[in-house]
Parts: C-alpha cells; sequence; structure tokens
C-alpha cells in the first residue's frame, strides 16, 4: 500500500519531528511551534466574527456586541443577531465534526480520497429523511435529527463493510467507487420514493441541500452528545489511527488490537457524520479538503492533524457560509454547495497529482 | 526518416540500434544518451540496480515512451528504419513486448487471450483467418500450452500464464521480443522453466530476445549479451564471461562478490560478499 | 497438473511426428476458439428475441390489449374494423413508448460495456462515473432555468455530458494510469453536480422540481416521434463506430502497455469512450438517466456470455431491461404510474451492492 500521499510515510513512532529531535521523547513531538495554533485559532475568531456580522444586512461591531453582552434587549437587529450566532454554533459543530470524521476516515481507509460525503454517508441519511417525512410524515428538522443519524451511521458502516470484504487492502479507487456506487444506489430509492409524492419532495428538496442557517439553538443542544460522544472518541483513539496507517499486519506486530482499534474508530466517525449530517444535511467535501490541509501543514502524524482539523474546520465551513450569503444577496448560496465548488477543484488537484501508486 | 541521413547503417548482426537516446519517466531523466546494439537473433539481457532504467529501456525499445532525444532503428534486408517512423501495427509486427504482470482480462479463455497477438496482421476488411489459427496453434506448441487451450486464464498457476502471455507474444510473429522481468513472481523451477523455453525459441526460430532480469546469475547463464546499465547511462556490454567479473559486479551494483565459474554451465556465478561474510574470511 | 513445468517446449525431437501433430494442434485450436464464441452468438441471437418479445409485450398487453393481427394493420396503416380506437393509442402512446424504451436501453447498455470493458472496471459506468450526471445537470438547469424545449434539451446534455468527458480527459492526459484518475475525477464532478441539480431545485417552483426529479430519475413518458427519429439516428450513426472501436476494447483490456504494443495505441482505444459518451449523453438527453442499465447491462451480459463482455449482448440486455421495465412500472401497481427509472433503480440497487462486492473479492474494482 501507498497512498498518493505522504500517509505511508508516517508511523506510531513519530520520526518527522525532525526538529525537535528524539531526545525529547515521542509524546512530546511538536514540529510545529504554538504559533501555528495561535494562528488557526486567529483565523477562527475572525471567521465567528464575520459569520455573525455579515449577511444580507451587515451589523456593527458595536451593535453586535451590545447585543452579545445582552445590552441590546430594544435593538431592531436583535433577532438576526441571535439567528446568526446560532447559524455559527452549527457552523462551529458541523465543521468540527466533519473534518474531524474525514481525517479519521482517510487515516481508517489509507484512502486519501475519502469524504463522508463521496463514501456514501449523505445518501444513507437523505435516504433515511426520505422514509421519515413520506412513510411516517415527519415534517420538522427536530424529527429529521434521528433519522438523518441513524441513516448516516447505517451508510458508513455499510460503506466499510463492503470496503472490508476486499482482499489484501482498500484500494482508494475501489473504496471511491464503492461509495459512488452505494450512493448512486442509495439516492435512486430515494428519488423512488420521492416521485410519486410531490409534498415530500418539496420538503426534502431544501433538507437535501445542506445549510447550517435555520437551525435553532434546542436542535443544537439536541445533537451536541453526539458531538461530543464522537469528538472524544476520535481524539482517544488518534495514537492508533497511526498505528493502523502502517497497515493492518505491521499494526498488529506493532502489538496494536487491529479489530478493536478500527471499530472504535469507525464508531466515532459513524457518530460524526450522522450528528453533523443531522444537524445541517449534506455537506460534502469539507471532510475531504480540511485534513489534506492540515496534513500539509503539520505533517503525517494524525496526533497532529486532528487538532488542527478541529479548529481549521469550523473555519472553513463558517468561511464559506458568509461568502455564501454574501454572493447571493438578498438569497443565499447555501453551505453545502459552496463546499462542493470549493471541494472539487481541490479533488480534482488531488487525482492529477497523487502518486496513486496503489490505485 | 528525417535522420536517415545521419543515422549510420545497421551492420550486418544488429537487430536494434540506438543512438544518442534520452529518455524521461513522470517528467524525470531516466535515460541519457544511450548508445546500444541488440545482436540479431541472440538473447540480450539488460541487467542493473533497481532504478537505474532497465525498464524505462525497455518501454523506449517498444515504443511506449517517445523519446527525448536520439533514434532507435530496427534492421530489415540491410536497410534500417526508424521505428518512430513505422505506422504502430507495423511496428508491432516486428516488435513485440511482454510487460511485467499485464491484466488478465475477466473470463478469457487461453486460445482466446494468444489470439489477440493477431492484431497487429489484421485490417478493418482482413479479420480472423486460416493463417492467423495456425499461428495461434504454432505459438501455443511452442509454449506447450495447447492442452490449456479452453481453460480460462485465470485459473491458471502462474508458471503456466507467464506461458501464456508468452505464447501472445509469439503469436504477433515478430522478430525481436521484448520482456520485462518474465521471471517475477515465479518460483525457483518456473523461472528455470521459462528461460528455458525462451532460449528454445530463441535457438529454433531465430527471434532476437531482450529482457530485463534481476538475477545477476540468471542473466549470465541465460544471455548471449549483456547490457548493464547503471544511472540510466551503458556502464558495459558484452558476453556474460568476458564482461561479469568482481570489478564489475563491483561497479554496476556496488557490491563486494567473488565470482566463480558455474559448476553447471560454466558461465560466471556471482558469489556476493557481505560485511559478514568477507572475501577472505574463510582463507 | 504439471504440464507447466515439464511439457517439452518447442525443440521436440522429430520432425516428422510434429508435422503430423501441426494439423492436429490446429483442430485443436479452432475447436477452442469457436466452442465459447458460438455460446456468445446464441445469446446475442436469444438476447435480441426476447428484446423483440419485449416490445410486443410492451404494446400489446396492458390496460388496454391490442390483438397482434390489429397491431400489424395498424401498421399497414388501416384501421382495424373491431377496435377504431386502438390505431391511436399505438401509434400515439404504446409503440413510441415500447421503442424509445428499446433505443434507449441499448444506448445505455452498450455505453456502459464499453466504460466497464476499456476502463478494465465493473464499477466505472457513465452513471457512476459523472457523465449521466452531467447530461442531467446541463438539462435540468436548461429545464428549469432557461425554460428549454424541443431539441435544446437534447443539445444541453450533450453538452453537458462532454463537458464532463472532457474534463476528466484533461485530467488524465499525459500521466500515468490515465485511466484510474478519469474515473475519480468523474465521481468528484459527479459529486459537485449533483450538489448543483439540488440547488437548481431549491431555486424553482415545485412543479418545475418536481418536473426535473421525474426526468432525473428517468421516464419514457415524453417519448414522441421526433425525439425517437432522433434518437434511432444518433444510435444507426455511432453503433458502425462503436463496433469499430470494439476491436481496440478487446485490445485495451490488455493494458495500456500491451496495447499499444499490438498496435493499438492507449489513447485510439479510448476514442471507443468518445463514442460511448455520445450514446449515452443522447439517450439520457432523451430518456433522462434510467438508473442502473449503463451499469448493470454489461455486468449481466457478460455472466450470460460466459464471463466474457460482448458489446451487442449487453446493448440488448439495456433494451430488455428497459422496455420491460416501464411495462412492469406502469401496471405492475394499480392506479400507480412508476417512471421507469424507478424501477430500475429500485430492482438494481442490490443487485450494485453485489458487484461491488464480488468485484471487490475478485480484485479487480
Amino acid at each position: 500500500m501507498s497512498a498518493p500521499t505522504t500517509l505511508e510515510r508516517e508511523g506510531p513512532v513519530s520520526s518527522t519531528g525532525g526538529e525537535t529531535g528524539g531526545a525529547r521523547g515521542v509524546g512530546s513531538a511538536r514540529r510545529r511551534p504554538p504559533g501555528l495554533a495561535v494562528l488557526l485559532l486567529a483565523l477562527l475568531v475572525v471567521a465567528v466574527v464575520t459569520s455573525i456580522a455579515l449577511g444580507s444586512k451587515a451589523i456593527p461591531l458595536g451593535d453586535l456586541l451590545q447585543v452579545l453582552t445582552g445590552d441590546g434587549d430594544g435593538m431592531a437587529d436583535r433577532g438576526i443577531v441571535e439567528a446568526r450566532v446560532a447559524r455559527t454554533v452549527v457552523g462551529v459543530l458541523v465543521g468540527a465534526g466533519l473534518a474531524v470524521a474525514g481525517a479519521a476516515m482517510q487515516g481508517l481507509t489509507r484512502n486519501p480520497l475519502a469524504d463522508p460525503g463521496l463514501l456514501g454517508v449523505n445518501a444513507g441519511a437523505g435516504l433515511a429523511v426520505v422514509v421519515a417525512i413520506s412513510v411516517f410524515g415527519v415534517g420538522s428538522l427536530s424529527g429529521y435529527v434521528w433519522w438523518a443519524m441513524a441513516g448516516a451511521g447505517l451508510a458508513a458502516v455499510l460503506v466499510h463493510a463492503l470496503a472490508g470484504l476486499a482482499r489484501g487492502g482498500v484500494m482508494p479507487l475501489r473504496l471511491t467507487l464503492a461509495g459512488a456506487a452505494v450512493s448512486a444506489g442509495l439516492a435512486s430509492w430515494s428519488s423512488g420514493v420521492l416521485v410519486s409524492s410531490r409534498q415530500s419532495f418539496d420538503s426534502f428538496r431544501f433538507w437535501q441541500v445542506g445549510t447550517i442557517g435555520g437551525r435553532g439553538l434546542d436542535l443544537v443542544v439536541t445533537v451536541l452528545p453526539f458531538f461530543a460522544v464522537g469528538l472524544v472518541v476520535v481524539l482517544l483513539a488518534v495514537r492508533r489511527l497511526n498505528a493502523l496507517a502502517l497497515g493492518d499486519d505491521l499494526a498488529r506486530s506493532l502489538g496494536e488490537n487491529v479489530v478493536l482499534a478500527r471499530a472504535a474508530v469507525a464508531l466515532g466517525v459513524a457518530v460524526l457524520c450522522g450528528a453533523s449530517t443531522a444537524l445541517a444535511g449534506p455537506i460534502g467535501f469539507l471532510g475531504l479538503v480540511v485534513p489534506h490541509v492540515a496534513r500539509f501543514v503539520v505533517g503525517p502524524d494524525h496526533r497532529r492533524i486532528v487538532p488542527v482539523c478541529l479548529v481549521a474546520g469550523p473555519t472553513l465551513l463558517l468561511a464559506a457560509d458568509t461568502v455564501g450569503r454574501l454572493v447571493a444577496q438578498p438569497s443565499e448560496v447555501q453551505a453545502g454547495i459552496m463546499t462542493a465548488v470549493i471541494g472539487v477543484p481541490f479533488f480534482v488537484v488531488l487525482v492529477r497529482r497523487g502518486r496513486m501508486a496503489s490505485l | 526518416m528525417t535522420s536517415a541521413t545521419l543515422a549510420p547503417p545497421i551492420a550486418d548482426g544488429t537487430a536494434v540500434r540506438a543512438r544518442g537516446l534520452t529518455l524521461s519517466y513522470d517528467g524525470r531523466r531516466v535515460v541519457e544518451h544511450l548508445d546500444l546494439d541488440v545482436p540479431a537473433g541472440r538473447i540480450t539481457v539488460v541487467v542493473g540496480p533497481n532504478g537505474c532504467g532497465k525498464s524505462t529501456l525497455l518501454r523506449g525499445l517498444s515504443r511506449l515512451l517517445h523519446p527525448i532525444e536520439g533514434s532507435i532503428h530496427l534492421a530489415s534486408d540491410g536497410a534500417r528504419d526508424d521505428v518512430w517512423s513505422l505506422r504502430p501495427k507495423e511496428f508491432a509486427r516486428r516488435v513485440a513486448l511482454l510487460p511485467q504482470s499485464p491484466p488478465v482480462p475477466e473470463g478469457i479463455t487461453v486460445v482466446d487471450l494468444v489470439g489477440r497477438g493477431r492484431h497487429p496482421h489484421h485490417t478493418l476488411v482482413r479479420r480472423w483467418s486460416e493463417a492467423d489459427d495456425e499461428a495461434v496453434a504454432r505459438a501455443m506448441r511452442a509454449t506447450g500450452t495447447l492442452e490449456l487451450a479452453e481453460r480460462p486464464v485465470d485459473e491458471l498457476s502462474g508458471g503456466q500464464r507467464q506461458r501464456v502471455w508468452i505464447a501472445l507474444t509469439l503469436a504477433q510473429e515478430t522478430d525481436v521480443v521484448l520482456l520485462d522481468e518474465p521471471t517475477t513472481y515465479l518460483d525457483l523451477a518456473h523461472q528455470i522453466d521459462v528461460l528455458d523455453l525462451l532460449r528454445d525459441l530463441n535457438r529454433s526460430r531465430g527471434t532476437t530476445v531482450v529482457m530485463v532480469l534481476h538475477d545477476l546469475n540468471l542473466a549470465a547463464r541465460y544471455a548471449d549479451h549483456v547490457l548493464a546499465l547503471r544511472d540510466g547511462r551503458l556502464v558495459g556490454s558484452g558476453a556474460p564471461a568476458d564482461l561479469v567479473d568482481e570489478e564489475f559486479v563491483a561497479r554496476v551494483f556496488g557490491l563486494g562478490s567473488r565470482v566463480i565459474a558455474d559448476p553447471v554451465t560454466g558461465s560466471p556465478l556471482v558469489v556476493p560478499t557481505s560485511t559478514h561474510h568477507q572475501c577472505g574470511a574463510t582463507s | 497438473m504439471n504440464a507447466d513445468v515439464l511439457t517439452p517446449s518447442g525443440a521436440v525431437a522429430d520432425p516428422r511426428a510434429v508435422a503430423a501433430e501441426e494439423s492436429d494442434d490446429l483442430a485443436r485450436v479452432v475447436r477452442a476458439r469457436r466452442r465459447p464464441a458460438r455460446r456468445v452468438h446464441l445469446v446475442i441471437a436469444a438476447l435480441a428475441v426476447a428484446a423483440l418479445a419485449a416490445v410486443l409485450v410492451r404494446v400489446l398487453l396492458g390496460d388496454y390489449v391490442v390483438a397482434l393481427t390489429d397491431l400489424l394493420l395498424i401498421l399497414r396503416g388501416e384501421t382495424p374494423p373491431d377496435a377504431p380506437g386502438a390505431s391511436f393509442i399505438v401509434m400515439e402512446a404504446k409503440l413510441p413508448r415500447a421503442l424509445l424504451g428499446l433505443l434507449a436501453g441499448l444506448a445505455f447498455g452498450a455505453a456502459g460495456a464499453m466504460f466497464q470493458t476499456t476502463l478494465r472496471n465493473p464499477l466505472a459506468s457513465p452513471d457512476i462515473i459523472g457523465i449521466s450526471l452531467g447530461a442531467s445537470a446541463a438539462a435540468v438547469i436548461a429545464l428549469t432555468l432557461l425554460d428549454a424545449q424541443g431539441l435544446w434539451l437534447p443539445a444541453a446534455a450533450l453538452l453537458g455530458a462532454v463537458a464532463v468527458s472532457l474534463l476528466m480527459y484533461a485530467v488524465g492526459r499525459g500521466t500515468t494510469l490515465a485511466g484510474q484518475r478519469m474515473v475519480l475525477v468523474g465521481i468528484g464532478v459527479a459529486a459537485l453536480l449533483s450538489s448543483v441539480i439540488q440547488f437548481v431545485m431549491t431555486r424553482t417552483s415545485i412543479q418545475d422540481a418536481q418536473a426535473a426529479l421525474v426526468w432525473l430519475t428517468g421516464s419514457l413518458a415524453r417519448a414522441t416521434w421526433p425525439v425517437i427519429g432522433l434518437l434511432s439516428a444518433a444510435v444507426l450513426v455511432l453503433a458502425p463506430l462503436l463496433a469499430v472501436c470494439a476491436r481496440w476494447m478487446r485490445l485495451a483490456e490488455l493494458g495500456d502497455e500491451l496495447s499499444t504494443t499490438l498496435g493499438a495505441p492507449a489513447g485510439r482505444a479510448r476514442l471507443g469512450l468518445v463514442v460511448a459518451v455520445a450514446l449515452a449523453a443522447v439517450a439520457t438527453s432523451a430518456t433522462g438517466p434510467i438508473a442502473f442499465v449503463a451499469f448493470l447491462a454489461g455486468p449481466i451480459a457478460r455472466r450470460l456470455c460466459g464471463g466474457r463482455p460482448s458489446l451487442w449482448a449487453a446493448a440488448l440486455v439495456g433494451a430488455v431491461v428497459v422496455v420491460l421495465s416501464d411495462f412492469a412500472g406502469d401496471y405492475l401497481i394499480p392506479a400507480v404510474n412508476l417512471p421507469v427509472g424507478v424501477v430500475t433503480g429500485a430492482l438494481g440497487a442490490p443487485l450494485m451492492l453485489a458487484v461491488v462486492v464480488t468485484a471487490d473479492r475478485a480484485g479487480k474494482a
């Protein structure tokens, strides 16, 4: 196995931290100084502030502070600010969830092209929501949540199971095609149901464009525990990802419980994808792009990639959403569309430049 | 054709001649300014360390890579042809290549696979004829694959499969056959089996064989002519008995060794030394 | 079986024995070559009969049953005396639908098999790797935002499919493993295009969006004689081209290297894909992307032919599947008319999962 990225060169014993030298021990190896962390956090703050301040109606920073500190009771903008705060919170959660899930997925499958959207998770959530709407008459976002979560989780498990049936490792092309095929299959079942029911379709067509807008904070509270569980599971398993990246056999000989490690990471990924999709609808490519950027910046160690994703994911999603709101005033281009527009050229470059030794 | 005035005429006994050949692969120059002659009707083996450009050279000779500079000519009745002036099928009737582990089409039978080698002899109007059946029968007979004719190729063992691939290149009925490491993935018995087969074909049909081999000892045993590459340059060529000695192994592979006479064939046999096993240790 | 090690090769001793055996060997080769070929021919003939039968079932049976004799009269331009209304129903509804299904099925089946064989990947059919979605996205945009009618719709679809194909080709060009890269780019672009389609659907009235959805599912409801004329012209032009390319396709199966050294440079083998793109695009523009027909026709035909791919068998399988699925969609559930794509999608999804699993098992995907 040798993926087009530097994935194959990483090890559980991080030898990449050349600048720090081996003396400090592998546990404390940090290639970049804290300056990077500060920069990433600063970018996130900028993204959060602009996400709240900008939109079809720009809000002066002074008013913003007033509302946020609770002084702006009588202000006309209060409603807008509250909606935008909710939107921003959703963006932070979903961005972090998808980026971390994408990083874990890429590590788990040793596939640089893994992404929750490409691997059929979004289509699974979609089919579940379609069933919820048309068969069970579910009509609200809070009702969709559980269905989307279950559908996304099941699809994630299904694709992994299908890919796992392969002998001799999962190759990027094979897994990506399996994901595309599963997506196509699930989507065709969805449209089969929707074709005969105009009402269901009318609800679904707005859900299936992923957006972080229009979700109340109550919904966020419902889904929050799942984000927490998913993030904790993946963060705890991050060390194991480094071992798994070497291939199952080598990981096993390094003393890793491969089955357990895989199951834990896969579970974390499924929960994160499910929670993100439940909250925002299908958003593709974020889970593809952010881990690659992170890997480019901090190298191949998952113990650094995942935290970077945790911060950079929300930054990118909020930025995409804010731009989407600005380009199509007074309406908006949903974040799910924006990430696809950003992500596909990125994906094309990745495919074009990758070494593809393992295709 | 453009270089006709510049290229020297091919002397008798040369099947392929390259001059100033420079090849690049994935944007990197792998073979630089190579001059070489492949003797007609002989077995030529290309040897060299990993990444020295052996396979790239073979790709160049088989027109899979267009040279950046230089030319390759084929001998034909005393004249010579620039390989890039030939049409694809013309070239395919003169030079065949067996790549390293080509994909096996799903469900294909042995006879069908060998028959694919007849493509260069067909045109839009002239399809399959009895001559093709005869060529296929000859090729399968020579490689001992007739018994397998109706078997699906994906059910065969590695050794059988390699014989079938060789049959395909024979069915092409060319004067020159190029093979890229025909013994990879085969155990020792099958390696010898395949190399014996190639030598038989070379001796009985007069086919010019050019192959890349990893094993220097097998190369020395089966080659009439050895081409040694290092870093994309030719660092030695000639008969194995004249060429392969301790100094040669050190120069090409950077490896200390003793070279003795092969007790079976008398050809040079390279016995490597290492930090644990020095030449003088036993004496 | 030790034949591979110990068979005496080329240099057999007695030349007279060799001469005597030579005709035996020839007979053996001819026999071995003809047997599977005969099976493929038989399968193709049987499928052709099946396709004709499917068309007849579609035209004659259903809510309004037409007698065979009446059909023959109608085709000759006469009005059957005992069923005066039959002429209109056959010529304006039943026959166009059956013929459109037949043509679209042929086109999807052949295009899918061409892709799968040339790219050496059973999952690489135009409906998975973005070609059909390119046609769909362009058509949906034309349909909803530009109010396109008539020939503009197929033109837009063709443009979309060609644009996606060109992008795939441009990305693959000049790289190693160009085929695999093309497939991957197709998938990425497909994801973007479905986002675009979803976005467009939120921007139109629910009526337009619903019409677009039906179109996206694949339906024969808009079968009119001009559309059939266009599609049959395209099939008649492209089929002979495809036959030529099929020869290169058989070499492409051996990999880029062997294909080139056998006299068919890899780039030329991919010309067949251009023809396949055109076929898929024209068919998509007429019916919408009928789910999984391109994807599954190849593997089904291959199974029927004893493991060997055959373009013609795949084309006929596609035709049979589309015509019969359309019939089933109309009459299987009383009072519900399902577009043909819903039927093929519902049936195809599980079959497709089976293909994914077995392809993985064989390590071919």
